[in-house]
C-alpha cells in the first residue's frame, strides 16, 4: 500500500542501504592501525573515523566508526567491504566509479558491489555529501600514516 | 473569530505542491510564509511610491518617508514601546545583537567583566559576545539547561553577580520551545547592576509582548519570522541607552553635520540607520504587522497553544519518539523538536520532504544546546497561524512511515 505512493524515497532507501545501516560491517577500531583519519560534515554533524592497517600497498584491515545519517554510515560500511584486502589502486577505482555514479549520472559499474544501492542518492543533491564523506576520510587516512609507524 | 483555514486563503504559497503532495509547511521557526497583503504592499510600493527617504522634497520621497516611519509606530504598538525613537531598523536579529555588542559593549565592558548567556542560545546570541569578549577581555558565563528543557534558575542566581555587566537571553528557545522567565531574570540582572538583552526572534512573532513589563533593556527580533519580508530586523532599547551609545555604522542618513575630520550624529533613531535603509521591506513589514494586529496577538498565541498541545499529544504517543523541551504548553511555544531512536534527523527530513512536509533537521544554530542534550541534531516541526491539525496528522503519519522504513519492516509490499 505504501510503496505505490512513495517512489521517491523507495529509490533512496533501498533495502541494501538499510541493511548496512542496521548491521554495519567492519565497524569499530583497529588494535594496531598504520593509518588513521577522521572527518565531519559540520552542517549535519555526520562523523566518520577510519583506521587502516596497510600491508605494503594492500589494505589489510579497515575499521570505521562515527555517527550520522543512514547514507553516511551505510556508505562507510559498504566501502569497507569493497576495499578490504584490495590494493589502494582498486580502492581508488571504486571511488571514481562511485563519484561518477553520484555526481555525473554514470551507470553503476560492476566494481561497486553493494555500493550500487546508493545510486538513488544522485537524485537528492543535498544528500550527496553524506555519501562522499567516507571516501573523503579514506583518502585522508591514506595520506596520514601514524607517526609511530613512520619512525620505525 | 480565528480560523486557520480561512487564514490559509491569504497565503498563495500554501496552494503549491511539493513532490505532487500539498505543501505542509512546518518550518516557521526558520521563516514564515507571507500573506498576499504583504506581497501586494511590496508591489504597490515599487509601482507607486518608490523613492529614497528622509531627504527628498518631492512628493514620492515624502510619501515613502511617511510610510517607512509609520512602521516604527506599528512596531512600538506591537511591543508596547513608549516611544518610536527607541526603535531601530536593522537587517535581522543578528545585526541588532551585533549593534548592541559593538555600540554598547565596546564602551561598557572591560577585562574581568562578565556576560551571562545560556546554553540554549542561538549562535546569533553567542558569537557577537565571543567577539566582544575577545576585544575587551570580558568573560562569558553560561546558564545551563535542565533535563526538562528549562533554564537552571539556581545557577542563574549564582552566575549573575557584581562582575556581570550584561545578561543576554533568548525569550523563547528556537529548539525546545521553552518560554523563559524573562521578568525573573530581569530582576536578577538589574539587582546586579547589569543590562539585560532579550532575543525575541522566536517570541515576538508568537506571543503578546510588552517591553516595559518584561524588564528588558534591549529587545531584538526579525520581520521575516512574523509574516514580513527578509532583510528587516528590529532593535528596541530602553530610554536613554541609544542616546549615550556610539554609532554602529557610519555613512549617509546617520549624520547631522559632516566636517573634514569629524561629524555630528543625526537624532535618534536615525543615528543607527546608516545608508539607504531597506525601505520597501520595512513597508512590507508594516503590512505584516497590520495583518497580525487584525488577528490579535492573544489569538495567535491561543491558536499555537492549541496546535502545539495537539502535536505534543500525537507525536508523544509514537513509540521510540522523544520530544525535547517542556511538555506544559503554558511554558512553551510551537517549536517542537524530537528525536527518533536510531534514525538520523536528515533521514527523517528527506522522507518527510518526499511527502511534501517541510521540517528542519540539524543543529538549529544551537550547537551548545545539542551538546547539552547529547544529540548530534534534532528534527523540528514549528507552527504558525495557518497550520492545522490535519497537517499535524500528516506529520505523524509521515513519521510512522519513517519508522516503518528504518525499523526493519520492509516498506515495500510483497511483489
Amino acid at each position: 500500500m505504501v510503496s505505490a505512493t512513495e517512489p521517491l524515497f523507495d529509490d533512496l532507501y533501498r533495502e541494501t542501504l538499510l541493511e548496512h545501516y542496521r548491521s554495519p560491517r567492519n565497524r569499530g577500531r583497529l588494535e594496531a592501525p598504520t593509518h588513521h583519519a577522521e572527518g565531519l560534515n559540520p552542517v549535519c554533524g555526520d562523523e566518520i573515523r577510519i583506521d587502516l592497517r596497510m600491508d605494503g600497498d594492500r589494505i589489510a584491515e579497515i575499521a570505521f566508526d562515527g555517527q550520522g545519517c543512514s547514507i553516511s554510515q551505510s556508505t562507510a560500511s559498504m566501502m569497507s567491504v569493497e576495499i578490504l584486502d584490495r590494493p589502494v589502486e582498486h580502492a581508488m577505482a571504486v571511488q571514481q566509479a562511485f563519484e561518477a555514479m553520484l555526481t555525473a549520472g554514470a551507470e553503476p559499474s560492476a566494481i561497486l558491489g553493494d555500493l550500487e544501492a546508493l545510486q538513488g542518492v544522485s537524485k537528492f543533491p543535498v544528500r550527496i555529501k553524506c555519501a562522499l564523506l567516507a571516501w573523503k576520510v579514506l583518502a585522508e587516512s591514506l595520506k596520514s600514516p601514524n607517526k609511530e609507524e613512520t619512525h620505525d | 473569530m480565528f480560523s486557520a483555514t480561512k487564514i490559509r486563503e491569504d497565503f498563495p504559497i500554501l496552494r503549491r505542491t511539493v513532490h505532487d503532495r500539498p505543501l505542509v509547511y512546518l518550518d516557521n521557526a526558520a521563516t514564515t510564509q507571507k500573506p498576499r497583503q504583504v506581497i501586494e504592499s511590496l508591489v504597490r510600493y515599487y509601482e507607486t511610491n518608490n523613492a529614497n527617504i528622509h531627504r527628498g522634497i518631492h512628493t514620492l520621497s515624502v510619501e515613502a518617508t511617511e510610510q517607512y516611519e509609520a512602521v516604527r509606530g506599528k512596531v512600538a504598538l506591537l511591543i508596547g514601546a513608549p516611544s518610536n525613537d527607541s526603535i531601530v531598523f536593522t537587517r535581522n536579529t543578528t545585526e541588532s545583537i551585533n549593534l548592541v555588542a559593538r555600540s554598547w559593549g565596546d564602551a561598557n565592558l572591560s577585562e574581568g567583566d562578565e556576560i551571562v548567556l545560556s546554553l540554549m542560545e542561538h549562535h546569533s546570541n553567542i558569537v557577537p559576545w565571543q567577539l566582544l569578549a575577545r576585544r575587551t577581555g570580558a568573560r562569558l558565563r553560561y546558564i545551563e539547561v535542565t533535563a526538562d528543557g528549562h533554564l537552571d534558575l539556581d545557577m542563574a542566581r549564582q552566575l549573575i553577580g557584581p562582575r556581570t555587566k550584561l545578561v543576554s537571553l533568548v525569550h523563547m528557545s528556537n529548539v525546545l520551545g521553552t518560554i523563559n522567565p524573562i521578568g525573573e531574570i530581569a530582576g536578577m540582572a538589574h539587582a546586579a547592576g547589569a543590562r539585560f538583552l532579550v532575543d525575541a526572534a522566536q517570541s515576538a512573532p508568537h506571543l503578546p509582548i510588552d517591553v516595559t513589563g518584561l524588564g528588558a533593556d534591549f529587545l531584538a527580533f526579525s520581520a521575516h519570522k512574523m509574516l514580513g519580508p527578509t532583510g528587516v530586523g528590529v532593535l528596541w532599547a530602553a530610554d536613554g541607552l541609544l542616546s549615550e551609545m556610539e554609532p554602529f555604522l557610519g555613512g549617509g542618513e546617520m549624520i547631522s553635520l559632516v566636517r573634514q575630520d569629524e561629524s555630528t550624529w543625526a537624532d535618534l533613531p536615525h543615528k543607527f540607520e546608516a545608508g539607504t535603509p531597506n525601505i520597501a521591506d520595512v513597508i512590507g513589514f508594516g503590512a505584516a504587522l497590520d495583518y497580525l494586529a487584525g488577528l490579535g496577538m492573544p489569538a495567535v498565541r491561543e491558536h499555537e497553544r492549541n496546535i502545539t498541545a495537539y502535536a505534543l499529544d500525537r507525536l508523544g504517543a509514537l513509540p521510540g519518539l522523544n520530544i525535547h523541551g517542556p511538555s506544559d504548553v503554558d511554558q512553551r511555544g510551537g517549536a517542537v523538536s524530537f528525536s527518533l531512536e536510531g534514525i538520523h534527523p536528515h533521514d527523517i527530513s528527506t522522507i518527510l520532504d518526499s511527502r511534501g512536509i517541510a521540517i528542519r533537521a540539524g543543529h538549529h544554530c544551537a550547537q551548545l544546546l545539542m551538546r547539552a542534550l547529547d544529540v548530534p541534531a534534532t528534527s523540528r516541526a514549528s507552527f504558525y497561524i495557518y497550520n492545522t491539525e490535519d497537517e499535524v496528522d500528516a506529520l505523524v503519519e509521515a513519521v510512522e512511515a519513517v519508522q516503518r522504513v528504518f525499523n526493519g519492516v520492509s516498506h515495500r509490499t510483497a511483489v
